[in-house]
């Protein structure tokens, strides 16, 4: 089950890596990053998983005392947990680039911004 | 082609890194030695029934003070941006050229349904961020459904204006909150942002976990202004 988690958020980091680097527009690069922001959210969540564990709150069907071996690590969970609003912001801002961008050129296409060529 | 084989290589590279890492993680390993801690002892030492809400909002507390800087910093960005870069003049010209372009209104259906969903979609973020530490839920989901709330009657009603000052005005005095709970903790109990200072209440009840839910309170409130700022900011621009 781990390696099925694993191996969907890689192939999505790899996916987001591929846009990056083959894609010429800035909105798609953006859809990029946006796909490896999830892939990297969907290894972390993986990484903590225990077998057969529950989500690490306790309520009646899960006692305090015991609980160790029955719960998932809690610890990835709250990273991505904040991970993915800090996520959608930073998305955000980089749409707001694209959308100066596209205001004071026209254009989004990266051959385009010819300011970064050396 | 020359360049692709280069990206072709580049991304071998990255899954050869990343392979063995990968394979080496498996749900057998069981939980780390921290994590073993905070599953043992989590409920007795901070009284929340989530232990994730621990995790995030007091043994991490201080990675969540970043967090939100992190989101501030965004926010501050796409205004500063998308907004502030217009002068006056501009903008009540633009706003004329919008009408000829002719922004449609949103239709019978959305704006009945915005304003049906819109007060119980408040409520909903809220609920989800009161009982942050008792069931799954926190200050940052529920600030970003509070944020939904907002993005739907800003679809359906093109003219509406949100009170700019209200927002700024509950983004910072949630934010310099957040901080001064912190700072509390720190005069009255163990450090900075422990939330013991407060009774511990009765374990899984609404006023439990000290000053956990006061927190999460503090941080949806901002997520959730935060966002909306956002939100208003593109739709502004556009």
């Amino acid at each position: 089950m781990t390696q099925i988690v694993l191996a969907i958020g890689f192939l999505l980091v790899c996916m987001g890596f591929w846009g990056l680097m083959t894609r010429r527009e800035v909105f798609r690069m953006i859809i990029g990053f946006s796909l490896l922001d999830t892939g990297v959210h969907v290894i972390m969540v993986g990484i903590g998983y225990v077998r057969a564990g529950t989500a690490p709150i306790f309520d009646e069907a899960l006692a305090v005392a015991g609980a160790v071996g029955k719960v998932v690590d809690p610890v990835p969970s709250a990273l991505v947990l904040t991970a993915i609003v800090i996520g959608l912001a930073v998305t955000a801002l980089m749409l707001s680039f694209a959308i100066r961008l596209h205001a004071s050129r026209g254009s989004l296409a990266v051959d385009d911004m010819k300011e970064l060529k050396w | 082609m020359m360049k692709r084989l280069i990206i072709i290589l580049a991304l071998v590279a990255i899954a050869l890194g990343f392979f063995p890492l990968a394979m080496r993680i498996s749900g057998d390993s069981g939980l780390t030695a921290l994590a073993t801690h905070y599953v043992e002892a989590g409920a007795e030492e901070l009284g929340a029934a989530n232990l994730v809400t621990s995790v995030v909002v007091s043994y991490r507390g201080l990675d969540t003070l970043g967090e939100v800087m992190v989101l501030f910093t965004a926010t501050t960005g796409v205004t500063a941006l998308l907004v502030s870069g217009k002068s006056r003049s501009h903008k009540k010209e633009q706003e004329s050229e919008h009408d000829s372009v002719g922004r449609r209104e949103g239709s019978e259906l959305l704006a009945t349904g915005a304003a049906f969903l819109f007060p119980i979609l408040i409520l909903f973020g809220i609920y989800i961020f009161l009982n942050g530490h008792l069931t799954p839920g926190g200050g940052f989901q529920g600030g970003v459904v509070l944020a939904s709330a907002f993005l739907l009657l800003l679809f359906s009603d093109c003219r509406l204006e949100l009170n700019h000052a209200l927002l700024k005005r509950a983004e910072a005095i949630s934010g310099a909150a957040y901080v001064a709970v912190g700072l509390l903790g720190l005069w009255l109990a163990g450090g900075f942002l422990d939330p013991r200072f407060l009774p511990a209440g009765e374990f899984g009840q609404l006023f439990s976990a000290g000053a956990i839910p006061i927190i999460y309170i503090l941080i949806g409130i901002k997520v959730g202004s935060e966002l909306t700022g956002i939100v208003d900011a593109m739709r502004r621009c556009s």
